[in-house]
C-alpha cells in the first residue's frame, strides 16, 4: 500500500524524524490559510506548493512549486496545480490527477542528499541506502554510478547501530560533531520508522543539510507492508481511493489478486505462479497477432464460488476483454467450485465473447460435468498450450 | 531414497484444530504421512480425528512424540511466532504453509535461523509444502497426481509446481521430492539450498526448478548449477510479461529498479547448462529431453 508525502512526513514526526511545518490542503482555500500560517509560524513568506500523488518524479512534471511571495502567490499555483493531470516517470503517460496539496515552509538548503530503506532479499535484511546524489532519480544513479550509493544492513537483534549511521556519515562527508550527531539520531529514527510502522519502502529523496546545519527530511516515501494491515488498524484513514485501479480495489474486497492490464484475454486463474505462467504463455502464442492478457488473477486456493462467481463476472465486464481463458490446477481448489462459480456468473451477464477452460486436478471430472451440462459455448483444453493457442484463435477470429 | 523426508518422518501440526490444519491434517494422514501429533495452546489434552494427541506447546509435543518435522497452519499474526517455537523445541524440519506474514516477522524469523547453524531448517512461508511420493506428504498439494520416482522439483509457486509434477506423472516420470519454497520476499531455504540436497541425493537423476520475477535467487541458483552440479536441470520462470512495478500476487513477485527479471534469469540458468521451458506447458518435456541425451 502506497501513502502520500503528507501522510508519510506524520509518521516521520511521530518518532522525530524532523520535518518542514507543512499542512495539507484539498482546496485552494485551504491552501491559501496553509501559506499564511506558515508564514506566520516561520517568519518568512516562502513556502513550496507540491503536489500529492502516489508517484515520485512530481518535480520534474510540474507538480512543486516554490512560491516566494508569500500567500497570494501560493493560491496562484495551488489553482494551477490542482486539479492538473500530473505526468511523471513513474505515473505512465496517462499521469494522475492531483486532488490534494502539501504547503510546506521553505528552506534554506545547503546539501541534498538521498536516504533509502529497503529490505534486502538476498541478504534477508533491512538495506539503508545513502548517496550524495540527492534530489535526482535514485534509479539512475543506481545504474550509471553504483559506487556513489553505500549501503549498511541492519542486524534485527541489534537495531540500526550508531556506527552504521556514522558510516553512512561520514560516506556522504557528514562532518561537524553537531550536525553528525543530528544525521545519526535521524537515522535511528526513520529506523524504527521501518520496522514499527511495518514499512516495505522508506525513502527520503531529499534529505537536506540547511545553512543552519540542520538535518532535515524534505520529502518522504513510503510503501506499507500489505501483509501487516492486521496490525494497523489506522492504515484505513491513510488509503487514497482516488489513487487506485476501481477493478482492483473490488477485487482486493472480494479478496482476491487482481492486476490490471493493457491485453484483450481475460484470465482466471488459481495460484499466482500459475497466474503469471497463463499471462506468459498467451503472450508467447498470441505475439504478432495483436492478442496480450487483460489481467492477472488469482482466486487463490481457498477461494469459495461466490469469490470465484465474483471474479469471472470482473472479466465479463471488462470492455477490453475479447476472449477469456480459465486455467485451473486444483490443489486445495477444487474444479467443481470453479465450474459453478463460472457458470453462475455467465448465466447472471451473458456470455458474449468466446470462452477456453483448462481444468485439471481435484474433483476435475464433476468440474467438466458442469461445465459440460451448462449449455454454455466452451471450448475444452487438455493443457495450457493447448488452452493458450485456442484463445489466441478465438481472439483472432473476433478481430 | 528421496530429500528431507520419507518414511521416518515423525509430523506435528501446529494449528491443527483449525479448518485449513484439520482438512489438511486428514488429508495427510489419508495419505499415509505419519502425524504424531497436534499443537494447539489451549487445547492440550484433546485427540484430533480421535487418535492424534494434541499439545499445548511445541516442546510438549516434541518430548510426548518424538516428531522430527513440524508443518504450521498457525494464520499470520502468530504464524512467526509457531516458527520460533518449533525451532526452540529442536524441531529439524519446520514447514511453514501461511500465507500473508509480515515481512518484518520473517526478518527476525531468519535470523534466528541463522544462528541455529542449520540445527533447524524452514520451508516456506507462503508455501505448498514438501512431499516424497509414496512415503510422505507435509502440506497442502493435492498428493494423488504424484509418483514416485527420480526427479527432483522446487519452486518458488503452488500451483505451478502441481503443473511440472502433472506434466511428469503424464509422461511416466517419476519423483523423488517436490519442495515449494514459497512466494515471500524472506524465507528459509533457496533454491541453492535444495539443489545441494537433490545433487547428493542418489536417487535424484535430474531437477525441474520453477521461478519467478523478483530477487536474485534464481540467479544464485544458476551459480550453483554451473560450479557444483552434474545432473540435468529443466527451468521455468514465470512473468516473463509481468509489467515493472507491479505485485503479482506472491509478495516477492515484482519487478523493481529493473531487476529481477525473467529475461535476467532465464539468461543466467542457460548459461549455466539449464534448459528453460519455452513455456510453461514444457517443463517436463524439456527435463526428458536432457535426461535421454
Amino acid at each position: 500500500m502506497k501513502i502520500h508525502e503528507y501522510q508519510a512526513k506524520r509518521m516521520f514526526a511521530r518518532y522525530g524524524v524532523p520535518i518542514p511545518r507543512g499542512y495539507a490542503a484539498f482546496t485552494v482555500d485551504e491552501a491559501e490559510a496553509a501559506a499564511k500560517k506558515l508564514a506566520q509560524e516561520t517568519g518568512s513568506p516562502v513556502v513550496v506548493v507540491k503536489a500529492q500523488i502516489h508517484a515520485g518524479g512530481r518535480g520534474k512534471g510540474g507538480g512543486v512549486k516554490v512560491a516566494k511571495g508569500g500567500a497570494a502567490e501560493a493560491r496562484e499555483l495551488s489553482q494551477k496545480i490542482l486539479g492538473m493531470q500530473l505526468v511523471t516517470h513513474q505515473t505512465g503517460p496517462a499521469g494522475q490527477k492531483v486532488r490534494r496539496l502539501y504547503i510546506e515552509q521553505g528552506l534554506d538548503i545547503a546539501r541534498e542528499l538521498y536516504l533509502g530503506a529497503v529490505i534486502d532479499r538476498d541478504r534477508r535484511r533491512i538495506a539503508f541506502m545513502a548517496s550524495t546524489e540527492g534530489g535526482v532519480e535514485i534509479e539512475k544513479v543506481a545504474a550509471e554510478t553504483p559506487e556513489k550509493i553505500v549501503t549498511v544492513h541492519v542486524d534485527p537483534a541489534v537495531g540500526f547501530a550508531a556506527y552504521q549511521a556514522r558510516e553512512l556519515a561520514f560516506a556522504l562527508g557528514i562532518g561537524g560533531k553537531e550536525t553528525l550527531g543530528k544525521f545519526v539520531k535521524l537515522l535511528r529514527a526513520l529506523f524504527e520508522v521501518v520496522v514499527k510502522e511495518d514499512c516495505s519502502l522508506c525513502e527520503v529523496n531529499p534529505l537536506v543539510v540547511t545553512k543552519g546545519n540542520d538535518v532535515v527530511a524534505l520529502d518522504a516515501k513510503i510503501n506499507l507492508d500489505d501483509n501487516a494491515e492486521f496490525r494497523h488498524p489506522e492504515w484505513k484513514d491513510l488509503e487514497d481511493r482516488d489513487e487506485e485501479d476501481p477493478v482492483e480495489l473490488e477485487a482486493k474486497a472480494a479478496g482476491l489478486n487482481y492486476v490490471s492490464l493493457d491485453g484483450n484475454v481475460g484470465c482466471l486463474v488459481n495460484g499466482a505462479g500459475l497466474a503469471m505462467a497463463t499471462m506468459d504463455i498467451i503472450k508467447h502464442f498470441g505475439q504478432g497477432h495483436g492478442v496480450a492478457p487483460a489481467n492477472f488473477l488469482d482466486v487463490g486456493g481457498g477461494a469459495n464460488q461466490e469469490q470465484v462467481t465474483k471474479a469471472f463476472k470482473m472479466i465479463l465486464k471488462s470492455p477490453k476483454v475479447k476472449a477469456i481463458f480459465v486455467n485451473i490446477f486444483g490443489g486445495i481448489m477444487k474444479c467443481d467450485v470453479i465450474a459453478n462459480g463460472v457458470v453462475a456468473a455467465a448465466k447472471e451477464l451473458g456470455l458474449k465473447v468466446p470462452l477456453v477452460v483448462r481444468l485439471e486436478g481435484t474433483n476435475v471430472e464433476l468440474g467438466r460435468k458442469i461445465l459440460s451440462e451448462s449449455g454454455l459455448a466452451i471450448q475444452a483444453a487438455g493443457t495450457m498450450a493447448d488452452g493458450a493457442k485456442k484463445v489466441v484463435a478465438a481472439v483472432g477470429g473476433a478481430q | 531414497m528421496s530429500v528431507l523426508v520419507g518414511k521416518d518422518t515423525r509430523l506435528l501440526v501446529q494449528g491443527i484444530t483449525g479448518s485449513a490444519g484439520g482438512f489438511h491434517s486428514k488429508q495427510m494422514l489419508e495419505f499415509g504421512t505419519n502425524v504424531v501429533g497436534g499443537v494447539t495452546p489451549g487445547r492440550g489434552g484433546e485427540k484430533f480425528e480421535g487418535k492424534v494427541p494434541v499439545f499445548d506447546t511445541v516442546a510438549q509435543a516434541v518430548k510426548a512424540t518424538g516428531a522430527n518435522a513440524s508443518c504450521i497452519f498457525v494464520p499470520p499474526p502468530g504464524a512467526a511466532d509457531a516458527i520460533l517455537e518449533a525451532f526452540d523445541a529442536g524441531v529439524a524440519l519446520v514447514t511453514c504453509i501461511t500465507e500473508g506474514i509480515p515481512v518484518a516477522d520473517m526478518l527476525q524469523v531468519r535470523r534466528v535461523l541463522e544462528g541455529l547453524k542449520g540445527k533447524s531448517r524452514l520451508i516456506g512461508p507462503n508455501c505448498p509444502g514438501i512431499i516424497t511420493p509414496g512415503a510422505c506428504k507435509i502440506g497442502i498439494m493435492p498428493g494423488h497426481i504424484h509418483k514416485a520416482g527420480h526427479v527432483g522439483v522446487v519452486s518458488r509457486s503452488g500451483t505451478l509446481t502441481y503443473e511440472a509434477v502433472g506434466q511428469l506423472t503424464a509422461l511416466g516420470i517419476g519423483q523423488s521430492t517436490c519442495i515449494g519454497i514459497g512466494g515471500d520476499p524472506v524465507g528459509g531455504m533457496d533454491f541453492v539450498d535444495v539443489l545441494e540436497l537433490f545433487q547428493a541425493d542418489a536417487d535424484t537423476h535430474g531437477v525441474i526448478l520453477i521461478g519467478e520475477i523478483g530477487g536474485g535467487a534464481e540467479e544464485r541458483a544458476a551459480r550453483f548449477i554451473k560450479e557444483k552440479m552434474n545432473k540435468p536441470v529443466a527451468g521455468f520462470i514465470a512473468g516473463t510479461s509481468a509489467p515493472e512495478g507491479k505485485r503479482m500476487g506472491h509478495a516477492g513477485a515484482i519487478i523493481a529498479g529493473g531487476k529481477g527479471t525473467a529475461a535476467e534469469k532465464i539468461k543466467a540458468l542457460e548459461a549455466a547448462g539449464a534448459r528453460v521451458a519455452p513455456t510453461p506447458s514444457d517443463m517436463a518435456s524439456t527435463l526428458q529431453s536432457m535426461m535421454k541425451t
